[in-house]
This record gives C-alpha cells, structure tokens and sequence, in this order.
C-alpha cells in the first residue's frame, strides 16, 4: 500500500498527461504483480470497493480524537477523508501495513461488524499520505484525474506495445490481471478476447485538409453524413450484450431502452443519438443521458435513444476488420436485413461525382445533428486507432464571432507560469456578457503575446484569475451553440476555441448577444 | 495557581518589558529591542539599539545595512546581560540560524519567549533547548492536530524519486529564503545528492551568511549563468514566489516543489499549482508544541502566531492557564 499511496499521492498532484504516464510506468515497473494488477483494477475503474461510507470512518476517529479539536481541524482541512488521514493519532510498530492487494481481499471478505476494527488497527500502523489513500480506495471515491484509458497507455508504454493491443484483449482479462501481465513481460500467452463480448479498438478519421482533395480521386472514396453524437460499439457475443464508448467504457447499464430486448450476434460501430420521430435531436438531449449510471422510465420516454450504424467489425464470429469497406457495407447491410435491429438504422451513403457536388452538399445541408461529412476509402480496412490517409472528417465550417477578453486564468503543469484560460463575451444592452472558455487555438507565440497582455492590463486580481480591461478582441471559433440556463448569457458553445487575436479591432465592433441567439438551433 | 508573571506587556508594538524598558520583536521603532531570530516580520529596521545573536544581527546587516540598529549588541546562546532589572539570556530555538528563545528573570520569576521554534533535528541551527519557566509564550504556527510534519528524511527520498521519475525535466524547489532553503541543500546532501544544487539569485547573500557561520552548502551555483539545457534532471531552489513566476521559464519544464509544513494539507498545495509538496517545516508541529508545553512546564501559557484556539484548548485539558495573545504585526508564516 506504501507504493499505490505514494503513486495516488503524486498523480493527485500532476496535471500533465506525460507527467501522469511517467508516474503510472514507474508504479508498474517496480511493483509485484498481484499489487500493480489490483491497483490497475483501481485506476482503471473495473474494481470500486463501496465497503465504507465517509461517516463510518468519522465514527472511527471521533473514539480517539477529541471533539473540539476534530471540529477546528475538519473546519480548516474541509475534506473529510484527508481530515481523518492526518489527525489519526499514529501508532508506529502497532501494526503492519497491508500490500494492495492484501488490502482490496480482505474489505471485499471482510464483515460488516469487522471492517470498523481492521480499519483502525491499519490506520494505525500507517502514514497520513497511506491512510488518505486507503479512505478513498474503501469509499469508492479515488478521483485523481486519471482515465481508464491513460492508465491501459501507461501499461502499453511500459509493455513496449499499443494501448489498442491492450484493449483488444482487456474485456477478456479480470483483475488482477495475472495472465495480462504474463503475456506482457513475455512470460505467458497472449488472453483471448473471442467469446467474452471484449471491446474492439475504433477507428478514427482525420480532419481533411482541403487542399489534398485535388491528390484523391472521388470514385475511390465513399461519404457518409458524420452525426453529432457519440461514437459507440455494439458487441453480441456468445449471448453476452455489451456497449462501449469509442475509449472502451462499458456504458450498457445506462441504456437498457437499447440493449435489453437486443438479440446480436456482431459487433458493430454506429454513433448514439436522441431520436424522435425519425428526427435527430440537438446533442444537449443526448447529454442528459450520458454520464448516469441509471435511467428513469420518464428519461427513456422523453429522450429516447436510437443508433446509426456506420460499420461492422465481426459478424458471427467472423472478423471482417481486415476485409475493405466496400465488403464490410454489403456485409453491415445484409446483417441489418437479417437480425433487423430495433432503434437502429444504417448511416445512408451519399452519393456523388465530383468534389464540387459534395462540397455544394456539405455547405447546403442543413438538417439538425449533422455535423459535417466522413470522407472512407473504399478499400480501407478497419484498423485500430488514427491511421493516416483512409478516413477523413470534413467538419462543416465553424462559427466565428469577434468576442472580448474577459478573464484569464493561469494554466496547469507546463503553462502554470502564463495566463492560458481565457473567458471572454459579447455585448448585451451596453455590457460584456460572458458567452465562452477557450484555451486553445493560438500559438506558443500568441500564448506569449496574450499572457503579456493579460499582465499589463489586469484590473483584479482573485487567486490564480485575472480580470482585464475590456478592451481586446478575439475571434473565436466554434462548432455549435446550445440553451444553457446555467449561463448568464442564456448560450454555451461547444469546442470553442480562439482562431485570431484581433489586434486591431475596437472592442465596441464586437459582436453582440443577438448575433448568437440567432444560430441556436 | 500562582498569579502570572505580570512584568512582560502585550501591546501594541510588541512584547514589552517594564523593568527592563525594552521591547520582544518589535513592530515599530523603538529604543530598545531584543530579536528573537531573522525573519523579516520579527527582525524590523530602525530600532536604537538592538540585542541579538551574532548570527541573527550578521543577517540583519545583511538585509538592512546600517538600518539594522545604531547599536548593535550580540549575545552567544547562554550568556546573560543584565537590561534594567531584569536578567535576558538567550536559548536556542531550533528554527533557523541564529535563532533564540528569550529567557527574562526578574524578582525570581522566570518568562521564556518562544520566538519561531520547532524540535526537529535541522544540521542548520542548534537545537531547542527547553527552559522551564513560571509563563511560556508559545508561537502556534501549526496548532492543529492536522499538522503532524513527516520525516524530513523521507520528504527528501521523495523528491529524490521525483528527480528519477522525470529524468528530463528540472526539479524547482520553492524554499523559503532564510533558513528553509539552506536546511533543504543540506538535507539533500545528507540524502546523498551530490550534484551541483542550483540557486536563485535572491538566495545568494543568506547562503554567504550560512557559510561564514561554517554551514557546508556544498557545490552552489547560479541559474542566471546556467543554460537551460543543462538543469534538466537538475534540483533548483529559489524562493516560493518563482514557482508559477515568469523567472521558471527559464528551466526546462520545471516540476514544481514546495518545501513547508503547510504542504501537509492538499489544498493548500493545489491552490499554488504545486506537482511535489513536501511537507518540509521551521515551526513546530502539533505534537511537538504539546511536548514543549510539558517539557518547559509553565503554568501560565501565552499562545500566539497562528491557531490559538486548539493549542489553548488542549492546553486547558492538561491544566495549563492558557491564554490567547492578539499581537497584530506578524504575518502567516510564509515558510
Ligand atoms: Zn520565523
Ligand atoms: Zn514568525
């Protein structure tokens, strides 16, 4: 437990990505098995101890700590888990500390009545850092900032392979991993996924580069509308039901409307979206059902989910990711046919000549949901991963609107020393109304340029936020606007981001509230 | 219980001494001034004349030049000097160089003043030298039972196993100027670090002091003159306002460590941006300052600087008159 304490500790900490990694390989390169296998399960999410509740241990320090002094240290602390950690009065020598996975075995076997005791007498025997480390293991509640899937790269990165190596096989292995491990130092052979419903790696696109259009040849490639949903996998296997994310979250037991009744046996890549009366709703309604681990019977009626297919990866136990697009569709067509899903359809192709024609269809469409084309070549092969060259995203064009700086706010890890975060607004009746975060779109050299400027031209000062005069203009770019009753300006933007810094453009030609409320949907 | 000592006032400026017509770590100007220790919120400029170790007047100098006092008198721990009616000697505190509690006696009572102290073992300074007393003026810093500092020695391991974590980037450890900073360079070279240590300009004159007070620093040497490139895997120490300062980019990728015992809570090393917090501490922590209220056996405490409130209420479960003293002036500790 000394080890995990210490990585859960450090990566509390760390926000940068490779920092995290760096941490999680030198976790896995100098730990046992049994414990790096347990500790995965821990970060990755397979494993969620709920044997504790936060008052449980609250009624444990309250028999050894004063009241009064529980009370002060809790009111400056203000995390409950951390305030018992470091005010446990210590007993070196009265105990030993468990490894992980001495630790998870004996809460998962330990009784109701017993778990108050062997808390303790851990407690005991270890660190503050340990004991704040075991409190948020038991209750469930490890929130360090570390996804599944950056956990399963760190593993590869250690491995020397592929975090979609480990992914094709992750469904197929259980904590703690033994065999997954052995296969992973060399020492075993390779878990099979096949049977087990596992997860198969997507495939992503690349945004297109207009430019390379005049390199391709049209009648080598197909297009699909790209749907503003989520991109998610279907697996029926051996009886199993299975539905993942595009990272390989298993997210099934929020959807029980789509995979109760569903009888499959493929594995098929679509996107989920909210549907009513064959129409696509504005992805705001599918967020309502993302994110939950249940559903109530009034969400599933008033937001009911349906999915669009665009691929199909095994069929039958066959593995049809090597054949080429053009025979995965007929394939994807005639499973359709076959197994006639319900809440499903198939993602329609579009037809067309030239470049021109998709360009003037691309620009001109404008159902709801859409947003933008997918460019696959017909004779890809379904590869893990963002290969370079078959598949391409050609988003439609963003929105731009002049804004102005607001606030800034100091960045995390390599941009800790610049102003980074930018909150910038619109005109509303004679104000700056906040519309939007962005931080990202400019250049090191830009972000230099800004941080100077935020520098010079702070008005407040509030921790690590700046408020600034209300004088610069930027142009920011974004993909949709949606209703948001939890901003002041009534308008929340998805991807936003800063396309220009306008220099030399005078606040007062901002754009205006008005301007916004005319391209909700 | 007897009556407490009633000779040493809690006013305005200061602690001050009736008898003996001076002052404790004044807060204003005055004639006459006794000062615990270097920092900048107890050793002020501009008193008449001042009273103090060696090492604590060398320190004064260094800062204020010819402000540090018209009259400059030192004092080695242990030995006395009679002010009025009243005897001072001072006594090691164990907070950073020259450091010293302040022992008055006067018609057979004896007051100690704390000043700044901690328990621990710090190869900077000699350490606390407890007194017992009738009124002990206790500082309060870290007066929570939250605050229990860890080991310096395996906080030191830590940010070792750090420097193996990110072999490409450079370590910066933000430490409090006085004494913090040059406690961190030892207690790396006692952990085994043997490379050249890295330094901020602003650090440079204290180190000098520490030297000529026979502290070993080891191999020091400027950032200014370094190239990027060559701190990478590299231990810097500068003081805590670089950390998120336009100064750190000119480190490579810097991890951002904060030595002082308020890292031992998790928001208050986020609300810096910190990677590393080491839990690194001048000031007693909580046991320690119970201890020291057993050890010097005062029946009157005076609780002062920092979280009077639980100090004074454990105190009170042990029998201890223990009272709050508001002396305005003194900051949080920056440590
Ligand atoms: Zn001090
Ligand atoms: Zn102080």
């Amino acid at each position: 437990m000394k080890a995990f304490a210490q990585l859960l500790d450090a990566l509390s900490f760390q926000h940068g990505r490779n920092g995290k990694i760096a941490l999680l390989r030198r976790y896995l390169e100098t730990t046992p098995d049994q414990d790096r296998g347990w500790a995965l399960s821990a970060l990755t999410g397979d494993l969620s101890l709920r044997q504790a509740k936060p008052g449980l241990v609250r009624g444990l320090v309250m028999e050894r700590v004063d009241e009064t002094l529980f009370k002060l240290s809790y009111d400056y602390v203000g995390d409950l888990a951390e305030t018992v950690a470091l005010i446990w009065p210590e007993q070196p020598g009265a105990n030993r500390i468990p490894s992980v996975s001495e630790l998870i075995e004996t809460v998962e076997q330990a009784g109701k009545s017993e778990l108050p005791g062997i808390l303790s007498s851990w407690f005991d025997a270890m660190t503050a850092t340990e004991r704040w480390a075991t409190i948020k293991l038991i209750t469930g509640a490890l929130r360090i900032g570390v996804s599944a899937r950056l956990a399963k790269t760190a593993l590869a990165q250690h491995a020397g392979i592929t975090p979609d190596e480990i992914e094709e096989v992750w469904h197929a292995v259980e904590a703690p991993y033994e065999d997954l491990l052995a296969w992973l130092d060399g020492k075993g052979p390779r878990p099979d996924p096949s049977h087990s419903a596992a997860f198969r790696p997507v495939m992503l696109a690349h945004p297109l580069d207009e430019a390379d259009l005049e390199t391709f040849d049209p009648s080598d490639f197909r297009a699909e509308w790209k749907w503003d949903g989520i991109r998610i996998q279907i697996v029926g296997e051996s009886g199993k039901l299975r539905l993942y994310t595009r990272t390989g979250d298993e997210i099934g037991a929020a959807f029980p409307d789509l995979i109760e009744s569903l009888e499959l046996d493929a594995t098929l890549d679509g996107e989920l979206l909210v549907m009513r009366d064959g129409v696509v709703a504005p992805f705001a309604d599918l967020q309502k059902r993302l994110n939950r681990k249940t559903v109530s019977a009034t969400m599933m009626a008033s937001h009911p989910v349906h999915v669009r297919l665009y691929d199909i990866l095994i069929r039958a136990g066959r593995d049809l990711r090597t054949l080429p697009f053009d025979q995965r569709r007929s394939e994807l067509e005639s499973c359709y046919q076959e197994q006639a899903p319900a809440r499903m359809d198939l993602s329609e192709l579009v037809p067309f000549k030239s470049w021109g024609d998709l360009s003037a269809l691309r620009s001109s469409i404008l159902t709801t949901g859409v947003e933008g084309l997918m460019l696959k070549r017909g004779d890809s092969a379904y590869l893990p991963g963002r290969p370079k060259g078959p598949w391409f995203k050609w988003k439609r064009d963003p929105h731009l609107i002049d804004a102005v700086l607001m606030y800034a706010q100091r960045g995390h890890g390599k941009r800790s020393s610049f102003y980074s975060d930018f909150t910038f607004g619109v005109w509303r009746n004679g104000d700056i109304v906040p519309v939007g975060k962005a931080y990202f779109g400019f250049t090191d050299e830009e972000l230099q340029q800004l941080d100077k400027w935020v520098r010079n031209n702070s008005t407040e000062r509030f921790g690590p936020v700046r408020a600034v005069k209300q004088e610069l203009v930027l142009e920011v770019a974004f993909e949709g606007l949606q209703r948001s009753p939890r901003h002041k300006s009534g308008v929340a933007m998805r991807f936003p981001r800063i396309s220009r810094i306008r220099w030399d453009k005078p606040a007062a030609e901002a754009d205006v509230i008005e301007t916004l409320e005319a391209m909700l949907p | 219980m007897t009556k407490a000592p009633d000779w040493l006032k809690p006013l305005r400026g200061g602690l001050y001494c009736e008898p003996g017509d001076f002052w404790v770590d004044p807060t204003r100007t005055v004639d006459r001034a006794v000062i615990t220790h270097g920092h900048a919120d107890h050793a002020r400029p501009g008193n008449h004349s001042v009273l103090a170790t060696p090492e604590t007047i060398a320190i004064m100098v260094d800062r204020y030049g010819e402000r540090a006092g018209a009259i400059l008198e030192e004092t080695r721990y242990g030995q006395s000097t009679n002010l009025g009616e009243v005897k001072v000697t001072l006594r090691p505190a164990g907070h950073v160089l020259g450091s010293a509690q302040v022992v008055l006696e006067h018609r057979g009572e004896r007051i100690v003043v704390s000043g700044d102290y901690k328990r621990r073992r710090d190869p900077t300074c000699a350490p606390f030298e407890p007194v017992t007393c009738d009124l002990f003026i206790t500082e309060a810093t870290f007066a929570l039972p939250v605050f229990r500092h860890p080991d310096d020695t395996t906080e030191m391991q830590r940010l070792l196993t750090v420097r193996e974590t990110f072999p490409d980037r450079a370590l910066l450890v933000g430490a409090y100027s006085l004494g913090k900073a040059q406690r961190i360079i030892c207690l790396l070279r006692e952990a085994g670090h043997d490379r050249p240590i890295f330094i901020h300009g602003a650090l440079e004159a204290i180190n000098a002091t520490y030297r000529r007070f026979g502290i070993d620093l080891g191999d020091l040497r400027p950032v200014m003159e370094t190239p990027k490139a060559d701190m990478a895997g590299e231990i810097v120490v500068a003081p805590p306002s670089t950390l998120n300062d336009r100064w750190s980019r000119r480190l490579p990728d810097p991890v951002t460590c904060f030595a002082s015992g308020w890292m031992g809570v998790r928001a208050r090393a986020r609300q810096r941006g910190v990677e590393v917090p080491l839990v690194i501490s001048d000031h007693a922590d909580w046991d320690e300052l119970n201890r020291t209220l057993d050890e010097v056996a005062a029946p009157h405490v005076w609780v002062t600087h920092g979280a009077e409130e639980a100090l004074i209420h454990a105190a009170k479960l042990r029998g201890f008159d223990a009272r709050a003293l508001s002396l305005v002036g003194y900051d949080e500790e920056a440590e």
